[in-house]
């Protein structure tokens, strides 16, 4: 593996294999010495044109837990505000013997243009509507050490699909380790296509409660309000009501259900308090296991000669 | 007039190979060390066996047993992953992680001896020593092998030696074992017969 | 003047024959024609075929002469085996007055490698608010016929009626870019399973078809005449064969990367790929295809857009979109039609020339016409490298593709803009 740039680039033995290395990579979280020599010496470049401070931070303690040197390059303030291409910024970081490069971009597909132009590895921190690989990896990750398995998991995605890179990564990753996938939300957020463009099997759905008892994982996706203003549907208040996940809603959910939301929360839209701070909630989890999750990615991309 | 290479080239060359320890050898070679390790140790109080994968796992394992037949002695076994703290990681293809197990009780103040294969350059136990350094602090450390094949880069030697096996460079030595092999022995591969 | 002889050409397609070239017309054909003080091109293998008409070219100039320029530009048509080529308004200023036509005109005249008859915008500055001056534009040295906001669509549509019925009082026409902007707000693509998996917003069909619908229904009803640029989706063939059908006045073109190319072309993010309107899928080629075998559809216009190499290498989204034609378009014909010669120049020629009102262009080589033609080697392959090619920009979509087909040589009113496959000047 040279890149990780999407979902779909990880066959089912490559992404066991990231999601067996993320739980060694775990254990070092639990020692006194959190640190790890595999990637000393090497150059580890976060170059973020969109504030996501918790992915920034969850991908610098992965690369510093692994002894890589991190050098941090946000659009603001840099040479990228004054209007510095992508293309020149890649040869800089290149001239600067990145190793790897991770990048957060607001335009979809900006990483496989990066990809390009870099000899390093790039990893794909989430760009535009596109995908999100590490999350969905880290999600995978959660399922699998709260519930034992992937494959025959029934995961209920809900919310904004339409606008959602998690979405994206996720539906191949789950479908690619085995897991059912359902999308749930209004249909002008759900692309009628997005089965065959994605994985066949995985099922839509309108109608959030005729879904939930038959779900192991209900992962929430973050709705933004402003989409209202754009006629995907009338009012926060009628998306809450009819794909919020409240605590009524929760306990249509079978037993051992968990319930999953990739951060930051808009509480009382799609997700209330009750449910949010519930035992179900893995949201916390989440976050420390996308430490994990990047320290096998970096690993498996840095950690040996891939070239 | 040049004739074609081929025309002198000699017939196919056979690496030799030569068992050093059959089946039977292999368990004596264990029962030894394992009566060597109770006796530097005065009797195992206090010891932990890590073995280094992939044989130094099961070769721990079968120590701790056979002190315990021997002195009816319980010695915490566990398994220490060393690929994270190896020096050659950029000379290949990204390598498995494998797991880490420490025993329960832990290998702060503990005799820990590490228990690997074979012995050779030493960079092996190199990075043991260092992973070590990072899972915990032991009282002291050790090492076991079950062959010593010579050629050390750096200097380090092992406590407990199953066989001395003096070795050329262009030799390697293969051991197998029934658990991760299907059987016990040891073999060493010639360079080539000239 | 120089006389050229083209001894054993084909004319269109029919049994070789000669063709001599004097005083800038046509002056006889014939098979053992001779003629001692003529320059003598073997025109053995080669096709002769009225110079091509292009009536979708952007020049860029003024504005964007980094990109492309009048000269540059008509270097290109002319290579490609152009005669003509109708400039599109979306300059900078934009050629919404009789000042920028008539410039546009004059670089044309000087650059003398092709005929540029400036397009004149619909709109103020493409705005879509008021109509610009169109009688002034028609009545200007430029003689503007064809008016089009390209780029964008006028999309009001009491604006649009308006736009057709004014034309009429000097036979202009309106070429509409069909694209219903509020279906299509930050469309990156076309709207389907690759967009879906892409992350890349939609650019739905539909958003074509409602416009050409409502036109076809406001020519209709205004009588008057209207073209519908770069016709992009098999619903819009519907459309039209409907109108065409009932008699409306309407012309249809489509691009030749519409023919060809298919929207996962996006996959590698590559914006070289990214056009308005944009690749579509096999089933929409296939119907495109149908429909200019049928006539549904009736010329072949390039949509030449060229681009800085900055406005290409970037992030798909930031990217402008549209890609080069001009020298390609002759070779992706015959890749998608096969040596029908006479459907070619229909397509590509005399139709165009018609809809434009080029006099002088559009005719079959034959004594007396103008000398306005283009010899092909439909033998010759070619692969394609962007940095050989004569436009300023290097964003063509076909980059190391080989194709069938090769101009050998151009002629405009009797003299060469092109000889041995290379431009005269």
């Amino acid at each position: 593996m040279r890149h990780l740039l999407s979902g779909a680039d990880l066959d089912a033995a490559t992404a066991t294999e990231i999601l067996d290395t993320a739980a060694e990579m775990a254990t070092v979280a639990g020692r006194e010495v959190k640190k790890l020599p595999a990637l000393r010496g090497r150059t580890v470049v976060n170059l973020f044109y969109e504030d996501s401070t918790r992915t920034r931070i969850s991908f610098e303690a992965a690369a510093k837990r692994l002894s890589a040197d991190v050098i941090n390059f946000s659009a603001k303030g840099s040479s990228v505000a004054k209007g510095e291409s992508l293309k020149d910024t890649a040869l800089t970081l290149q001239a600067m013997g990145a190793d790897a490069v991770v990048v957060r971009h607001p335009a979809s597909g900006a990483p496989h243009r990066l990809a390009d132009w870099v000899d390093g590895s790039v990893v794909n921190a989430g760009d535009g509507t596109h995908e999100h690989p590490t999350q969905a990896l880290l999600d995978a990750y959660t399922m699998r050490s709260r519930l034992g398995r992937l494959a025959g998991l029934s995961v209920a995605v809900v919310g904004d699909v339409l606008h959602s890179r998690v979405a994206r990564s996720n539906v191949l990753l789950l479908s690619t380790l085995g897991a059912k996938v359902t999308l749930v939300g209004p249909p002008t957020l759900i692309p009628v296509d997005i089965a065959s463009a994605l994985a066949p099997g995985t099922d839509v759905s309108y109608d959030l409660d005729s879904v939930l008892p038959h779900s192991d994982v209900v992962m929430m996706l973050r709705v933004q309000r402003e989409r209202m203003n754009d006629s995907y549907f009338p009012s926060a208040r009628e998306y809450a009501r009819r794909y919020g996940l409240d605590g009524p809603r929760m306990r249509r959910l079978p037993e051992h259900a968990i319930v999953m939301h990739p951060g930051p929360m808009n509480r009382g839209m799609e997700i209330t308090p009750e449910v949010a701070d519930s035992p179900r909630s893995t949201i916390v989890e989440q976050v420390a296991n996308g430490v994990s999750v990047r320290m096998a990615v970096l690993y498996l991309l840095l950690g040996g000669n891939n070239r | 007039m040049a004739y074609p290479s081929a025309a002198r080239s000699s017939p196919a060359r056979q690496p030799s190979v030569k068992v050093i320890l059959a089946s039977a050898d292999v368990q004596r070679v264990v029962d030894r060390i394992a009566h060597q390790i109770l006796e530097k140790t005065q009797g195992a109080e206090d010891t932990v066996l890590l073995g280094i994968p992939t044989r130094g796992a099961p070769l721990a394992k079968r120590l701790a047993a056979r002190i315990s037949t021997f002195e009816d002695v319980a010695v915490p076994v566990g398994v220490l992953d060393i690929t994270l703290y190896r020096d050659d990681l950029r000379r290949h293809a990204t390598r498995a992680v494998g797991p880490t197990q420490l025993p329960p009780g832990g290998i702060d103040g503990k005799r820990v001896i590490l228990v690997d294969d074979v012995l050779f350059s030493g960079r092996t136990v190199r990075a043991a020593l260092d992973a070590l350094n990072d899972v915990g602090r032991p009282a002291s450390v050790q090492l076991a092998v079950l062959v010593d094949r010579g050629h050390r880069e750096l200097p380090i030697r092992a406590d407990y030696v199953g066989k001395n096996i003096p070795t050329s460079l262009v030799e390697s030595v293969k051991v197998t074992l029934a658990e991760t092999d299907g059987a016990d022995e040891v073999k060493l591969f010639g360079g080539t017969n000239q | 003047m120089t006389a050229y002889l083209i001894k054993s050409v084909s004319v269109v397609g029919a049994a070789p024959t000669d063709l001599l070239i004097r005083d800038g017309v046509v002056a006889e054909t014939g098979a053992g024609l001779t003629a001692p003080d003529a320059t003598v091109i073997d025109g053995t293998g080669l096709v002769a075929l009225p110079g091509l008409v292009d009536l979708h070219t952007h020049l860029r100039e003024p504005g964007r002469e980094d990109a492309e320029t009048v000269e540059s530009g008509s270097r290109a048509a002319a290579l490609g085996g152009y005669t003509a080529v109708c400039a599109m308004a979306n300059t900078s200023p934009v050629a919404d007055t009789a000042g920028v036509v008539e410039q546009v005109w004059r670089l044309g005249r000087e650059a003398g490698l092709v005929d540029v008859q400036p397009i004149g915008a619909v709109t103020v500055g493409l705005a879509g608010e008021r109509l610009a001056e169109l009688g002034a534009m028609a009545d200007s040295a430029a003689r503007v016929r064809i008016f089009s906001d390209d780029g964008h669509c006028v999309a009001d549509p009491k604006l649009m009626r308006r736009a057709l019925e004014y034309v009429k009082a000097f036979d202009g026409i309106i070429a509409q870019h069909a694209e219903e902007p509020r279906l299509t707000e930050g469309a990156q693509m076309h709207e389907g399973e690759v967009s879906t998996r892409l992350g890349l917003t939609g650019w739905p069909a539909v958003a074509e078809e409602a416009i050409i619908a409502r036109d076809v229904l406001l020519a209709e009803h205004v009588g008057s005449r209207l073209h519908v640029c770069h016709v992009s989706t098999a619903g819009s063939v519907e459309v039209l064969r409907q109108a065409k059908a009932r008699g409306v006045k309407v012309t249809a073109e489509v691009t030749p990367h519409h023919l060809l190319l298919t929207d996962e072309r996006a996959e590698t993010y590559d914006p070289v790929f990214k056009v308005n309107p944009p690749l579509r899928t096999a089933t929409d080629i296939a119907a495109l295809r149908a429909a200019l075998v049928e006539g549904v559809v009736d010329i072949v216009a390039t949509d030449h857009a060229p681009h800085a190499v900055e406005d290409k290498e970037c992030e798909w989204a930031y990217a402008r979109p549209g890609m080069l034609g001009l020298e390609t378009a002759l070779s992706i014909a015959l890749d998608v039609l096969g040596p029908d010669w006479d459907l070619i120049a229909e397509r590509m020629s005399r139709t165009p020339a018609r809809i434009a009102g080029l006099e002088g262009h559009g005719l079959d080589p034959a004594p007396g016409v103008p000398a306005n033609l283009t010899l092909v080697d439909p033998a010759a392959r070619r692969t394609i490298e962007p940095a050989e090619l004569a436009s300023r920009s290097r964003n063509t979509p076909y980059a190391r593709m080989t194709l069938p087909g090769r101009i050998v040589a151009t002629f405009l009113r009797g003299e060469p803009t092109v000889l041995d496959g290379k431009a005269v000047r």
